[in-house]
């Protein structure tokens, strides 16, 4: 077994150009004759288009050309990827989103016009010099007040009302009936505030075009390069995809923030041809703020009902959700599919009604953010739940375990669709007990009360749904995409490979997984193999990375291919070796004939393959290359339980995270490294959505925390070391990894966490009035929680 | 940013003719500055870097005991070199982060006067006197309101001076994005009764809680102030905390600066 295969804990090897400054992202792009594009946007957040008036603008020393919507008034739409169907059999309503505003402007940062010219700095004086007569209207920022009959964002739709979905219908009647009879029923309406992705590269894009061949090239700042090729080309520009290429090199994180097409990478492969010289944007931080897709926003009423004994009986919710002004590539399914059917959540329940009320308002899109969904679904099912301890008298721990569903339960049906295949949520929160050192807690305790801190212990659970996605479910569910993954490996003459994966890496640590895979199931060192990614043109066609999803879903794909090459490479280790092909043994990178000392090894193989002197040409292609593509049957469940201790400061409010520790089953573990790298980041943003971040418009439209000045990201010294633990597992029993992911999964179950924890600490401090506070739990709110 | 022309002048003179030209801004650390111009929000014709001039750099102590900074001393620089004053070092200490204390400076921090900045507090609860090159400013006549000062145009701080109380120290609650002084509280003691300074609360911009002052100036101790609630008028009320919030962290930081002197 080579020792950098599946299970060690390897360094990442793309580290090494990332910290030394080497790293070639979409910026560092820069071609002969490359022009810059500089957007004018919307400073009012709802208003009337009369006039756009570029021509002292196209007058301007340097300026190409200055693009208006009616540039686009011939080409598509920004297209929406996912189409719900409401709880009345109605289709979502899903208005056009043009690639520059027509008739309307409808959120700050809407865009209205862009100047080309020869340097950035004269395409921004130029930009100023375009002149925008708005008739501003009335904005609509509250979600309520937007479906109660307020100014409609999109007039052609006649309302805010995107969708209202309820799920599973059937279930509704059922459930409204169990909680007639319940003996108890906990009550708590919350919200998930608003965030904005903040990765560490803003969005570029660079758009190219050789007139002599009809070719584009789109570089771009993306999670998913094959699908914004088949949307862009397809939907927006209609470019057949043999003549468009794109590609995203090395990306500075995307937290589902750069999966999403968008409007600036349509707008610079159609400029390119138009000039006919390269166009490049880049987009300023400020920018980002009001352009990037936020995630979250969702208002939410969630109710439990139990018997006496705290046995859950029935679920219902009913969620607000924001998509902004316009629907964002994913966004109809993140609150829907990716929520409703999480609700279960680690625990039995036999009846659940969820209903969702989609809404347009005045504000950037939204869409999916690290968790996408699931975060949103675990936030409320953790609360409501820890709440409902708290009024049965029940130990929030022993509340959960007697609902949880139990390690021979698997597999699972819930009553929201899914199937959970494997599990063991009493073993998850054994080990956090042990890992938090939950026994020590109430010593802590006394400890922080003589610095007159006051101390809190939350606990919760969480189960989300990755490997996304069975491509026949979704299609079912509205997806107009497949979500499938593919890998070709290509075993070069003298050994070694280079796998081509639809998947795209910005921080995952691909580069350094994924052969450790192929080492493993060939034997021969890891640094034997390259992965290529993030490039049309020579990759298969791929859908790219979110959702957990590259080892579960691209990982298997590269499995698949890798199997195909194995089995390719007996047949020639057969003729080799003058033996039968079912008698052929793979081992530390040598193939040899079982019962024999006959052997050949890994490189001879593929030298053959190249070189075939000696082969059997008649029966077998020469040559070592393959490609799958891989199709979930099933999405992975990975699963956990997360404890926060904190100490809250009486005089000020000030929350302290004290300790961090998190059980996780992700079943099989190919870098335990890189998982704790995953998993402490997802704790970091989580904790960052719950004391310190969110995105917050006043009434007209104008985001209050458009810069880091208001917006608070998390830092170092506002989280504590971790405590991680992945040693629970329970494989996935159908991809042949038996993995399950783990990117999202601290950003999913942290936040609950750290609420309770908080709660907690003023409960027993005697706040006994103070059963809920919104993230985030900044110190202003948790002091005026104590004063009420 | 927009294009400007750009001078460092190497002496106080030279400066002060540079700043003579027309729409001409002084650049001190450029903390604020620098930022402010990357965004398109100010537009100079001339912008006069005032780091290239030796002599307003630098500490000493003069004959009255008073600890004299020059307009140009980062707060790098203050915070390894005011030992004669800790409680100011340690402020200096605790603005920004490595990168902000190695270019921003006393002076340009004073002449900006950012409501949520650390030094006005010091200075204002110091009485210290601010020198400029064409005159002497007591810290009471300073500071005239969130980014307002009795600075003329052109007008350069050449040095700070400080009388050095006998007890003093500085809390500073931090707004988590930005992490200015959502509320700073600088408490000093002199022989003749004691200062408080407060920064970061007020649309009026940094100012002395006068009723803690007297409170303290009879009692010395935290016991003296507790209770004692700061007027929530004209507080700053924002996404970070409303003005009760900061009338009441003035009350708690005030008592925190007293019990930590």
């Amino acid at each position: 077994m080579p020792k950098d295969g599946i299970g060690a804990s390897t360094k990442r090897r793309e580290d090494i150009r990332f910290l030394t400054g080497n790293g070639h992202y979409t910026d560092d792009i820069n071609l002969r004759g490359q022009t810059y594009a500089v957007f004018v946007r919307s400073q009012v957040a709802h208003g009337k288009l009369n006039k756009v008036d570029t021509s002292t603008a196209a007058g301007m020393p340097g300026v190409l050309r200055v693009f208006t919507g009616e540039d686009f008034a011939a080409v598509g739409g920004v297209p929406c990827g996912w189409q719900v169907t409401d709880k009345h059999g109605k289709v979502m309503l899903e208005p056009k989103h043009p690639v520059l505003a027509q008739g309307k402007v409808r959120y700050v940062g809407d865009a209205i016009a862009v100047v080309v010219a020869e340097t950035e700095a004269q395409a921004r004086d130029a930009a100023e010099a375009v002149v925008v007569d708005i008739d501003e209207l009335p904005a609509v920022i509250d979600m309520k007040a937007a479906v109660a009959g307020g100014p409609l964002v999109h007039d052609e739709i006649g309302s805010n009302l995107c969708y209202d979905w309820g799920f599973v219908e059937e279930n509704k009647a059922a459930t409204d009936a169990a909680f007639e009879t319940a003996a108890h029923v906990t009550t708590l309406e919350l919200v998930n505030n608003r965030l904005v992705p903040n990765a560490m590269e803003p969005r570029v894009a660079v758009g190219d075009y050789e007139r002599s061949t009809g070719q584009h090239t789109l570089y771009t700042t993306s999670q998913n390069p094959h699908v914004i090729r088949l949307l862009m080309g397809a939907f927006v520009l209609g470019i057949p995809e043999q003549k468009l290429r794109v590609v995203a090199p090395d990306v500075g994180g995307g937290f589902g923030s750069k999966i999403f097409h968008y409007v600036e990478e349509a707008f610079v492969t159609f400029a390119a041809k138009v000039v006919n010289r390269p166009v490049k944007w880049t987009a300023q931080r400020s920018e980002s703020f009001i352009t990037d897709a936020h995630g979250r926003d969702h208002v939410t009423k969630i109710q439990l009902a139990m018997d006496k004994d705290g046995h859950f009986l029935a679920l219902r919710t009913d969620t607000y959700a924001n998509m902004g002004a316009y629907l964002s590539t994913f966004a109809p399914s993140v609150p829907t599919w990716l929520h409703g059917t999480l609700m279960a959540g680690n625990y039995k329940t036999p009846l659940i009604y969820v209903n969702v009320k989609a809404v347009f308002t005045n504000t950037v899109p939204v869409d999916a953010y690290r968790g996408a969904g699931r975060p949103e679904a675990t936030y409320q099912l953790e609360r409501v739940i820890d709440k409902a301890a708290r009024e049965l008298g029940i130990d929030p721990i022993e509340l959960r375990r007697r609902n949880f569903v139990q390690p021979n339960e698997f597999p699972y049906q819930t009553p929201v669709a899914v199937v959970y295949d494997t599990g063991n949520y009493q073993a998850t929160m054994d080990k956090l007990i042990e890992i938090a050192d939950l026994a020590g807690f109430d010593k802590r305790r006394a400890e922080s009360a003589k610095h007159g801190k006051l101390r809190g212990l939350g606990v919760n659970c969480y189960i989300e749904a990755c490997g996304i996605a069975p491509s026949h479910l979704v299609g079912q569910l509205g997806a107009r995409a497949g979500l499938y993954e593919s890998a070709t490996v290509r075993v070069n003459a003298t050994g070694g490979i280079v796998v081509m994966t639809g998947s795209h890496s910005h921080g995952q640590g691909h580069e350094t997984a994924f052969p450790q895979v192929i080492a493993d199931m060939i034997g021969i060192p890891a640094d034997s193999v390259e992965i290529v990614h993030g490039d049309t043109a020579n990759t298969p066609m791929g859908m790219g990375t979110y959702g957990s999803r590259s080892l579960a879903v691209g990982g298997s794909a590269m499995v698949k291919a890798t199997n195909k090459i194995i089995a390719k490479a007996k047949k020639i280790a057969a003729h080799l070796l003058e033996a039968s092909d079912a008698d052929i043994e793979l081992k530390d990178g040598k193939f040899s004939v079982a019962g024999t000392d006959k052997s050949v090894d890994w490189g001879s193989v593929c030298l053959a393959a190249y070189v075939p002197h000696n082969y059997p040409l008649e029966s077998l292609e020469p040559g070592l290359e393959e490609t799958a593509f891989y199709d979930p049957s099933n999405f992975t469940y990975p699963a956990g339980a997360y404890a926060c201790e904190v100490e809250v400061d009486p005089d000020t409010g000030k929350v302290k995270i004290c300790s961090f520790a998190a059980a996780d089953d992700f079943g099989n573990i190919v870098n335990p490294m890189i998982v704790d790298g995953q998993v402490h980041g997802g704790i970091g943003q989580g904790i960052g959505q719950a004391l310190l971040e969110s995105a917050v418009y006043d009434e007209n439209g104008q985001l209050l925390s458009g810069s880091y000045m208001d917006y608070a990201m998390p830092r170092a010294d506002d989280v504590p070391f971790y405590t991680v633990d992945h040693s629970c597992q329970t494989p996935c029993t159908h991809n042949p990894l038996g993995v399950k992911g783990c990117g999202e999964a601290g950003a999913i179950g942290s936040p609950p966490a750290v609420v309770n924890a908080v709660v907690d600490a003023l409960q027993r401090a005697g706040h006994t009035s103070v059963t809920h506070i919104d993230m985030p739990l900044s110190p202003s709110r948790v002091w005026a929680a104590m004063q009420a | 940013m927009y294009a400007f022309e750009f001078k460092r002048p190497a002496t106080l003179a030279e400066a002060v003719t540079a700043l003579g030209a027309e729409e001409a801004q002084a650049l001190g650390g450029g903390q604020t500055l620098i930022p402010t111009l990357k965004q398109r929000l100010a537009a100079p014709a001339v912008l006069v870097s005032l780091n290239g001039i030796a002599e307003i750099k630098g500490i000493c102590t003069d004959d009255a005991g008073r600890l004299c900074i020059g307009g140009g001393t980062t707060h790098a620089a203050v915070a390894k070199g005011a030992g004669a004053y800790p409680a100011l070092a340690a402020l200096a200490g605790g603005i920004g982060d490595p990168a902000v204390r190695n270019r921003g400076t006393i002076g340009g921090s004073l002449a900006n006067n950012d409501p949520s900045a650390c030094y006005p507090s010091a200075v204002l609860a110091s009485g210290a006197t601010i020198v400029t090159n064409t005159r002497q400013i007591a810290a009471d006549d300073y500071f005239q309101g969130m980014f307002t000062t009795a600075l003329e145009p052109g007008e350069i701080i050449t040095e700070v001076r400080f009388p050095v109380p006998m007890k003093a120290n500085y809390q500073k609650f931090v707004q988590p994005a930005s992490r200015f002084a959502l509320v700073g509280v600088f408490v000093a003691q002199f022989k003749d009764g004691v200062r408080v300074a407060v920064t970061g609360a007020s649309t009026g911009g940094v100012f002395r809680w006068t009723e803690a002052e007297r409170a303290l100036s009879a009692n010395f101790s935290a016991a003296a102030v507790k209770g004692l609630k700061a007027s929530a008028d004209d507080l700053i009320a924002d996404i970070h905390g409303g003005a009760d919030y900061r009338a009441h962290l003035i009350g708690v930081l005030t008592g925190r600066a007293v019990a930590a002197c």
